[in-house]
């Protein structure tokens, strides 16, 4: 059973098709690719599987459940998170609250209003592990406006993987990541845990190449081709349409 | 135990300065503490300003219940007078008709009575952009007020509430004629309620608000129940401000129309543009600073006094708000590294904990 499946996955603007049954399926630990030249509906998908947006028409199953009717926060809670192509930060609070913020929520004390932040050793635990994991600990004190762009990339999947998902949607983790800050970005992201479900979403091919057992491709609203990273780079129809202007560029 | 090879050694270290600096974040600044033993010591040091002082409570309560949710949600409002009006009635009435005697369990009833107005009317105010929110928070206030005017067998209508009588607090303290008392009780409410405000402003719950406030669709992204949040805090702010409205009907022992007016709820906007938002004492603060700007100003021209605090106004926004708060910053800044300096000498190892979380 794929850990997260969509059938018939359809969402209408208007008279525009941004996504046209669209069957996704991610196997459970995958390193899952969803690729596709600009403006071919992947930040629909991606915003569908959250539930920024609601479908026109098809089901979204998470482990078997239908979520389809689940609102954004419920599906975190569920074991799906994800983060954002443009940073969504909490520019005012420093990583070390930030992250303090995912913790206690996931660990259940997000609305406890007379205990301290931090007050219990199992949250300050779960904070600490987050923060070396994702490099941020010397900078963990500061405002999170002032960062440098690559540490709020950093933060910025640190703060969807705090929420422990199983799935973890990571829309163009690299983009606007400048070379010298690249390194530390891709090896965060190579680290995560093996039984996290990645679902990537992103425009630079040699992350995906390096990345993926598993690329989507979606053209126009539709799935195109799927299959494992081999078989899509060799498949003429997406050089056609997608990979050769990418590569050789 | 620990898997990760590199940073193992430095994690202990690393989990000591988290929960301390988390522990610090919440920690009495010295400033702060000046600032109550200030107001406390008023009682002693301006005993024929009572009545102002008393209103500045009241009128710092009630500026709190508005920070709430403006400060550390996002939420604007012109509509507060609904909850110290309603409160205002309920408290009156009950003591006039002897359904609960005691002044400080009527307050509390009071307030539960403008939380649950709070929370049935929140559904109304949380859809929307700001606009919305100020006309609907307005349009509740001047409803409830058109409600009190249509019944005035009940409310007294615009005579206001008459024949109230307040037994003395806990059976002992009667609110005397030189309002001494009166002082008393409302500046202990005063604490009390800040110290519960300080609490949920630093709690899990507090620092969720402040991440919705800055980001709601990241706030959704991490598993937050935003609506819910709003929710609650919008009902804890209506029982803040339903409080001080009770105060005011218990001090005064009478109640008007005038509990429901915008300019009431005006004022409060007033007051937290002076004293500022999100650090809770802005409302304090700016409730000193306009009532007695206005008890200075109205005795110099008693006629005009709103000109001049027009006047301020107009300076404060234009000025802006980050040069004030600049100074501010930096005198509270000295102060806590004086404290801090103090701190060390006092505990030697909790301050080898703080003195490297040092970030603000």
């Amino acid at each position: 059973m794929p850990i997260l499946e969509t059938i018939g996955l359809e969402k209408r603007f208007g008279g525009i098709l941004a996504a046209a049954n669209v069957n996704l399926s991610v196997k459970k630990g995958a390193r899952h690719a969803l690729i596709g030249p600009n403006g071919a509906g992947k930040t629909t998908v991606i915003n569908l599987l959250t539930g920024v947006l609601r479908p026109t028409a098809g089901r979204i199953m998470l482990e078997g459940r239908d979520i389809t009717d689940a609102a954004p926060h419920e599906r975190v809670r569920l074991g799906m998170a994800r983060t954002f192509q443009i940073n969504q930060l909490f520019l005012d609070l420093t990583p070390l609250e930030s992250i303090g913020l995912v913790v206690s929520e996931r660990l259940g004390t997000g609305a406890d209003w007379w205990r301290v932040v931090g007050s219990k050793p199992a949250v300050t635990d779960e904070i600490v592990e987050v923060v070396e994991r994702f490099r941020l600990t010397d900078v963990m004190h500061e405002r999170t406006a002032i960062l440098p762009y690559g540490k709020q990339r950093l933060l910025e999947i640190a703060l969807a993987f705090a929420c422990r998902p199983r799935v973890l949607l990571l829309d163009e983790p690299a983009a606007g990541v400048p070379e010298a800050e690249r390194h530390e970005l891709l090896a965060t992201i190579e680290a995560l845990p093996a039984e996290v479900t990645v679902l990537l979403i992103e425009h630079d091919m040699d992350l995906v190449f390096s990345f993926a057992d598993r690329i989507s491709v979606l053209v126009n609203g539709a799935l195109f081709v799927d299959g494992a990273p081999e078989d899509v780079a060799r498949d003429p129809r997406v050089k056609a349409v997608y990979l050769g202007e990418e590569l050789d560029a | 135990m620990v898997t990760t090879s590199a940073t193992a050694p430095l994690t202990p270290v690393l989990a000591d300065d988290v929960a301390a600096y988390l522990k610090r974040r919440s920690r009495w600044s010295p400033l702060e503490v000046v600032f109550w033993i200030f107001a406390f010591a008023s009682i002693w040091l301006f005993p024929d300003k009572y009545l102002i002082l008393k209103d500045t409570a009241i009128l710092a309560l009630f500026a709190l219940s508005l920070d709430l949710i403006l400060g550390y949600a996002g939420i604007i409002s012109l509509g507060q007078a609904a909850f110290f009006g309603i409160a205002g009635y309920f408290s009156g009435l009950v003591a006039k008709y002897g359904l609960i005697n005691e002044p400080v369990i009527a307050l509390v009833c009071s307030g539960v009575v403008a939380a649950a107005l709070g929370f049935v009317t929140s559904f109304l105010v949380l859809r929307g952009s700001d606009l919305t929110r100020l006309m609907v928070t307005l349009g509740v206030s001047l409803m409830l007020g058109e409600v009190a005017n249509r019944y005035a067998s009940i409310t007294g209508g615009a005579d206001g509430l008459q024949g109230v009588d307040i037994a003395p607090v806990l059976g002992r303290w009667s609110f005397d004629l030189y309002g001494h008392n009166g002082y008393v009780y409302c500046l202990i409410v005063l604490f009390v309620c800040f110290v519960i405000a300080r609490r949920i402003v630093y709690s899990p719950f507090g620092l969720s608000l402040r991440s919705l406030k800055g980001n709601a669709l990241r706030a959704a992204a991490i598993g937050i129940p935003v609506k819910w949040r709003l929710v609650a805090i919008y009902t804890v702010s209506a029982g803040f401000a339903g409080i001080a409205g009770a105060l005011l009907t218990q001090t005064t022992a009478f109640c008007s129309l005038d509990v429901f007016s915008l300019e009431r709820s005006a004022d409060l906007l007033l007051v937290l543009i002076i004293g500022g938002t999100g650090y809770l004492y802005g409302g304090l603060i700016g409730a000193v600073i306009y009532k007695f700007l206005q008890d200075w100003i109205a005795t110099l021209t008693p006629q005009y006094w709103q000109f001049w605090i027009g006047l301020v106004l107009v300076v404060i926004v234009l000025v802006g708000r980050e040069r004030v708060e600049g100074w501010i910053a930096a005198a509270r800044g000295s102060v806590a590294r004086l404290g801090d300096r103090l701190w060390t000498r006092i505990r030697p190892r909790s301050a080898a904990l703080g003195g490297a979380a040092d970030g603000d």
